[in-house]
């Protein structure tokens, strides 16, 4: 059951891929790109990654989406058309697909047993959690307490993005209001 | 969007909902999928979609850029703060026990508790001020365009 669920949901992922290649109006392909994302939402589910999966869901497919939106708004909506060839392209893509399925062959095969995956630190903190930090969530216990360090870090770079878009774009809009009241059009 | 009568009524229901759920998110991490990430961008969300459907001004009254701002300075300041606190009980950065030295695991409690929030804070005042810079920009797009 689970073969034919992942195979079907890899299959929609390839056509949807392939439907934001085709379509030109950005409209679509913003929408395309959250359905995308909400397809390997739904791939996270059935590997057991929910915190993962939710995290894709609300992040790639629900506020994406919308920024995307609002930054189209400030574009046109159809794509221009190019007119160098695909080829060059295409054989970079290509190349870059070869060595990704290369580089798998060394990893070990999911769920195995023997993967440094499974035998480090993880089962550490599913013996010790319950008792130590007594969340039921273990993925919280671990995001928020042993590697608290960790995420401090994240919600610094989270910080630091949204200070760097402020500094580009709005500064940008103090000057032109300035320079609307010099004009004397106010 | 001032003649959408549909998506501005659905809006209006749904906004409350979507807040309602970032909460649950948030404060219930400790025992669901979810937490501050996840929380904060459905809160943000919530705050967007006003703006999108209203108007960029309606939602700036609910939330003033300059509150946006200062929340993504809060939220790591909070959590920065709760590592903090640990210092004064003589422990390491983000040593949780320090809210409750007798009972360490009512402490992780607290402590996860407070650096989920602030978590949650930094990554709403951030989209939301995206948002703002993104849409202060727009010319107002007519509706016939879409």
């Amino acid at each position: 059951m689970e073969t034919f669920i992942n195979i079907i949901l890899f299959t929609l992922l390839v056509v949807t891929a392939i439907a934001v290649t085709r379509t030109h109006g950005l409209f679509g392909v913003a929408m395309l790109s959250g359905v995308f994302s909400l397809l390997s939402a739904l791939l996270l589910v059935t590997l057991d990654a929910v915190d993962v999966a939710f995290t894709e869901a609300a992040v790639g497919a629900g506020i994406s989406t919308v920024l995307m939106l609002s930054a189209l708004s400030l574009t046109s909506r159809h794509e221009k058309e190019s007119s160098r060839s695909n080829v060059v392209p295409l054989l970079v893509v290509m190349c870059t697909g070869i060595l990704l399925f290369y580089g798998t062959l060394d990893m070990p095969n999911f769920g195995e047993e023997g993967s440094p995956a499974q035998n480090h630190v993880s089962k550490a903190y599913i013996e010790r959690s319950p008792s130590e930090i007594g969340v039921p969530n273990i993925v919280t216990a671990i995001l928020a307490s042993y590697r608290g360090y960790d995420t401090m870090g994240e919600t610094a770079v989270v910080f630091t993005a949204g200070v760097g878009v402020l500094l580009l774009l709005s500064g940008l809009q103090r000057r032109r209001r300035k320079e609307y009241k010099k004009s004397g059009k106010l | 969007m001032r003649h959408h009568l549909i998506l501005r009524v659905i809006t209006k229901l749904l906004v409350g909902a979507m807040m309602l759920f970032a909460f649950y998110v948030q404060f219930h991490g400790d025992y669901s999928p979810g937490g501050g990430f996840q929380a904060g961008v459905i809160m943000a969300v919530a705050f967007i979609i006003y703006g999108i459907v209203f108007d960029l001004d309606h939602v700036q009254r609910v939330l003033p850029p300059w509150i946006a701002h200062k929340m993504l300075a809060i939220g790591v300041l909070l959590y920065s703060g709760t590592g903090i606190v640990s210092f004064f009980q003589g422990l390491n950065f983000l040593d949780y026990t320090a809210f409750s030295p007798h009972h360490p695991v009512h402490g992780q409690h607290y402590g996860i508790f407070a650096v989920e929030l602030g978590v949650g804070i930094t990554v709403t005042g951030v989209m939301v001020s995206i948002y703002y810079a993104f849409a202060g920009r727009t010319s107002e797009i007519r509706d016939e365009d879409w």
